[in-house]
């Protein structure tokens, strides 16, 4: 077994070469994440979406609020400036959808953000304490979820009054629950692992160790859940909105152009399409982009 | 099984006394009362009207008063249609409810399960990716999108169905409300469904069924459904709520005089007692649906003990 000095240096070299870098779990996920395609072209389109709904109403002449009585149902077309038309008052649909898209988009965002953060520290909590406290957060939850909570809400907006202050709060308190249920499963394995028995020797306190090393480790699950969240967050304020329920004129929401565009379809066709296609549009790709996040995060579905 | 169905049932009684609770000093305590809309009273009118709702007791009298009627059945009387009890109003519009909802859940749970089946032991064929791309497309389109488009299509395009109305409850006039209420809960159906069957079609007690020699429809039907519907079952409990929920939006779009019509004409009204008494008989109805749920459960799944 003869070996030159040169051929053991190539060899080494090319070891060398070899070596992979090892990849973290975010890495990792976030090369699966880039190679799923339908993913993908969903977040580009959100994006495009977002733009859209954040400058374009800049771009057009008219103002959200501005009725023009000698314009009324006016079919789109780009001489006028009405790109979809106008509405019955004569209100731009251009500007309306994109507005009603901002308040629909900002519900989406923060309600899922708010069902995130009390989902994520009460399912923490509650898994993390166990015994007696769990028994009786679990309760509470099990008594929550057997609420119907969209008639809950429409009582609190019977009350309280329309406001969309009431109803951010409402969506994100009533969309926690499933959040809770799954950080609590998430978080009863992860507390017999080495690491929080470590920290408890080291002397961390209990809610350090909740808010230090659980949580960050129910994140992955977390982000999921919570991109999946938001289209159904939409939705809730889309349904209050159809009802009459929800935001107030002038202000619009998806929903509420759905509404109006429903009733009527059968003279002016635009005004139903343009805020439904939006809308369905972001739905379904919120929906690819959670999908492709759970499938890239989630190791063993591959 | 009948100290756990007991059991279960018991449970519900907590449940549903903290949703009345909660309601009720909710609407107690909210700014204004249900007259506060109306022209300006002269104080004794007032304090009648108040004197005759019971508005004048302190406010712990007025909920155990109404615990007490509630208990024997009693939703009170409507603040807005003053001839009218709640308990009346809801008589007439529940059967309207209840016929589209339970027709809309039975076929969704029906058609949900065999085309989630059919789509698995096809699976990654051109039917599988049909139906679940269907599928895809029902569980995001949101029937307040879905039903005026169907309008659009069969009524004003085909003019082949009805736009709206009840008419008695003619078959006619329940197709597109029934199928607007249903599309949502087929696919996700299907697709839970689609999902189990693939995960129970692959196990070991399958492959001895298929080595006995016997029929593939035997061994669906006989062997893979029951621990396959599982899932589905779980799901019902959503579901329910979520039929009772839509049937708000449907009720509206189709002018169909039911429990949801009621409820948005109550909330727009601000009719506390209806929305109140809605929401508590809702609230009753899912509790309960819910416990059986759980007992059903636990009839298919040999795995529970209670």
């Amino acid at each position: 077994m003869f070996v030159t000095k040169e051929k053991r240096q190539a060899i080494e070299s090319a070891a060398e070469n070899l070596e992979i870098e090892g990849r973290s779990l975010w890495q990792d996920a976030r090369r699966r994440f880039f190679r799923n395609k339908a993913a993908m072209v969903s977040l580009i389109i959100l994006t495009c979406i977002t733009l859209l709904v954040i400058i374009g109403p800049h771009l057009s002449e008219y103002a959200f609020d501005d009725t023009d009585w000698s314009a009324m149902h006016v079919a789109p077309s780009i001489e006028t400036g009405h790109y979809f038309g106008t509405d019955s008052l004569g209100r731009d649909l251009f500007v309306r959808t994109l507005m009603g898209g901002q308040i629909s988009l900002m519900v989406g965002l923060l309600g899922a953000v708010v069902a995130m953060l009390i989902g994520t520290l009460y399912g923490a909590t509650s898994g993390f304490l166990g015994g007696r406290v769990d028994q009786l957060m679990m309760r509470l939850l099990e008594i929550l979820y057997s609420f119907p909570f969209m008639f809950f809400v429409i009582l609190l907006v019977t009350f309280f009054g329309r406001n969309i202050l009431l109803i951010f709060l409402a969506i994100g308190a009533v969309s926690w629950l499933d959040m809770a249920r799954i950080v609590r499963g998430q978080t009863l394995s992860l507390k017999r692992k080495e690491f929080i028995e470590a920290a408890h020797v080291c002397g961390v306190s209990k809610w350090k160790i909740i808010t230090r090393h659980i949580v960050p480790n129910v994140l992955g699950i977390v982000v999921v859940y919570a991109t999946l969240l938001v289209p159904s967050m939409i939705l809730f304020e889309s349904f209050l909105s159809f009802l009459g329920l929800g935001v107030q004129e002038p202000m619009t929401s998806w929903g509420a152009l759905l509404n109006e565009g429903s009733q009527s379809m059968e003279i002016a066709l635009w005004q139903l399409l343009f805020p439904a296609g939006f809308m369905v549009t972001t739905l379904f790709c919120f929906n690819f982009v959670g999908d492709g996040l759970r499938d890239a995060l989630d190791p063993k579905d591959r | 099984m009948t100290k756990f169905i007991f059991k279960r049932l018991l449970e519900a009684i907590p449940t549903l006394l903290v949703l009345i609770t909660v309601s009720f000093f909710l609407m107690r305590f909210a700014p204004g009362n249900p007259f506060s809309s109306e022209r300006s009273l002269p104080p004794k009118v007032k304090a009648n009207i108040e004197a005759k709702y019971g508005l004048d007791k302190p406010v712990i009298e007025q909920y155990f008063n109404y615990l007490k009627h509630l208990v024997q059945g009693d939703l009170g009387p409507s603040f807005k249609y003053k001839d009218y009890s709640v308990n009346e109003l809801v008589a007439q519009a529940l059967p309207v409810s209840a016929k589209i909802g339970a027709t809309a859940f039975v076929l969704a749970v029906f058609f949900g399960v065999s085309l989630g089946t059919l789509a698995a032991l096809k699976q990654n064929t051109w039917l599988d990716y049909f139906l679940m791309s269907g599928a895809m497309v029902g569980v995001v389109i949101p029937s307040f999108v879905l039903a005026p488009v169907l309008v659009l299509i069969f009524s004003i395009g085909l003019k082949w169905l009805p736009a709206g109305g009840w008419n008695g409850g003619a078959v006619q006039f329940m197709v597109l409300p029934v199928i607007g209420m249903m599309m949502h809960y087929i696919s996700s159906i299907a697709r839970i469904m689609r999902g189990s069957m693939i995960e129970v079609m692959g196990s070991n007690f399958i492959r001895t069924a298929r080595a006995k020699g016997l029929s593939m429809s035997y061994i669906v039907i006989h062997h893979a459904l029951r621990p396959a519907i599982l899932p589905v079952v779980s799901y019902l409990g959503p579901a329910f709520v979520g039929i009772i929920t839509g049937s708000v939006v449907i009720e509206t779009i189709f002018g169909l005089p039911g429990i949801g019509q009621l409820f948005v004409n109550g909330a727009l009204n601000r009719d506390y007692s209806m929305v109140l008494g809605l929401t508590i008989l809702v609230g009753a109805l899912t509790i309960t649906f819910n416990a059986i749920v759980d007992i059903l459960y636990a009839v298919i799944d040999p795995k529970i003990r209670y």
